[in-house]
């Protein structure tokens, strides 16, 4: 078996097990919170409240208008200076769900808006209240329209992860480096970190077509 | 309990523009009214208020027993009580296209009366009879044709046993064909004495139907009267070249 091969057998392992300690319960941490703080924060800015509106839309601009690997280094390296130390798991879950909570908000407050006023209307003259409204008529559409970008939104923090290399968590791709650095087999080694990684998001894929097919059964 | 729709000098604007001006008008039990006009003459709007759709900003609305001051801020309670005692069927149907046909009908059975499982279906089974779709139970509203969908929707907004009902132009998004059979339904209803308040385009069936007319014209009343009145002894040249070119649609 030549060098390389055996390099690569070696080292599909070490690279696929950071991928289930790290990478992944990472990405389904971070994405659970940020569903949640997504939800709440395309709801307010919905609202009828001004200072709700305008205090979430200043979290989304500033989580949407800058690099999620500055806001890492802010989170992890920045903070111990303000008094607050916070591991690096802590710091990537916190960074990741913030970030990716602002991006899929939009991706829901989207799709909230594109169920027709009527729709909000025939709800209401049945007698329903706001939250009836939103739970019984708005909510199950809002599921079916922005299931395609908020499966995207996890796409991306998924990949995203790859940034905690940097703040010493050993997710796939830092154990990557370290083999590269080890064997300098750089094309080698990161393509195999490339391939893990489609692996992983293109069972996202199949499960967002799956979903997608279930929530539209009624179209 | 008191069962009419009353407005007392009700003012409504869309930014600067009056679309309903001081209108003092009731709606009485078991009366059918057709709402005429052409195009913009607020007709829609004078609806719309009548469940708070729109709020106007001056004049008082009473719908059955509850009485309601447009100057201040409606109440939450307010609004859902006035909702509660009318119901509303709309020219695009609006039902939720994510429950099915009987889950449309049983919504607000379920949700706003708290009824049980069990009784609402009892009563959503009886009114699709009624219209004609038990056959369409367990489809969902993108199987059906416009037809189908409005007579659901009309279903739905019988099932919450309102003093009133409201209908928006119920047949103009309809094919001639499928409007039949929606005005069937509402000739039945008003045959059973239903309180109705109709916006329509559709002469011929205010024609049919109606025991009273209203005729508006940017934001005001023209005509309140009985319907043989408006249609044979009018003498008001407005309303004249009104049915005359109607008639030709």
């Amino acid at each position: 078996m030549s060098r390389e091969m055996q390099i690569a057998l070696d080292s599909i392992w070490p690279i696929l097990k950071a991928g289930l300690i790290v990478t992944i319960p990472l990405s389904l941490i971070a994405f659970a919170i940020a569903l949640v703080v997504a939800v709440i924060t395309a709801l307010a800015r919905i609202s009828n409240y001004k200072i709700l509106r305008a205090i979430f839309g200043i979290y989304v601009w500033i989580f949407r208008g800058t690099p999620v690997l500055v806001q890492l280094f802010i989170v992890f390296f920045g903070f111990p200076k303000a008094g607050i130390t916070l591991d690096a798991w802590t710091a990537a879950i916190i960074t990741f769900s913030l970030n990716t909570g602002a991006y899929a908000s939009e991706s829901i407050r989207a799709s909230i808006l594109a169920i027709p006023k009527g729709q909000w209307e025939a709800a209401e003259s049945l007698g329903m209240t706001y939250w009836q409204v939103l739970r019984r008529v708005i909510a199950p559409q809002t599921i079916r329209i922005s299931l395609p970008s908020v499966t995207n939104d996890f796409i991306d923090l998924v990949k995203g992860t790859s940034l905690v290399a940097s703040i010493t968590l050993a997710d796939m791709f830092m154990v990557g480096q370290q083999i590269t650095a080890r064997t300098y087999e750089p094309l080698l080694i990161y393509s195999l970190c490339a391939v893990i990684y489609l692996i992983f998001i293109s069972v996202l894929m199949y499960l967002q077509g799956r979903l997608e097919k279930y929530a539209s059964k009624y179209v | 309990m008191l069962h009419i729709v009353k407005f007392q000098q009700v003012t409504k604007y869309f930014g600067q523009q009056e679309a309903l001006k001081n209108i003092d008008l009731t709606f009485h039990k078991g009366e059918t009214t057709v709402i005429l006009g052409p195009s913009g003459s607020g007709k829609s709007t004078l609806l719309r208020c009548i469940n708070l759709l729109e709020k106007p900003e001056k004049g008082t609305i009473s719908v059955g027993d509850i009485k309601i001051d447009l100057s201040k801020p409606v109440s939450k309670k307010d609004t859902l009580a006035i909702r509660q005692r009318t119901a509303m069927v709309f020219q695009s149907f609006n039902l939720f296209p994510h429950m099915k046909v009987l889950e449309n009908v049983i919504e607000g059975r379920l949700t706003v009366l708290k009824e049980t499982r069990i009784d609402a279906v009892e009563k959503g089974q009886l009114l699709l009879e009624k219209v004609g779709l038990s056959q369409k139970i367990d489809s969902y509203p993108a199987q059906l044709s416009g037809g189908q969908q409005q007579r659901v929707a009309i279903a739905r907004a019988l099932a919450m046993e309102p003093q009133f009902l409201l209908f928006d132009e119920p047949t103009s998004a309809l094919d001639p064909e499928l409007e039949g059979e929606v005005l069937k339904v509402l000739k039945d209803l008003s045959e059973e004495e239903k309180s109705m308040i109709i916006v329509t385009h559709n002469l011929n069936f205010a024609r049919e139907v109606a025991d009273r007319i209203l005729f508006l014209e940017h934001g005001e009343i023209v005509f309140d009267g009985a319907t043989a009145q408006f249609f044979e002894k009018n003498d008001n040249a407005r309303i004249q070249s009104f049915i005359q070119s109607m008639q030709f649609i």
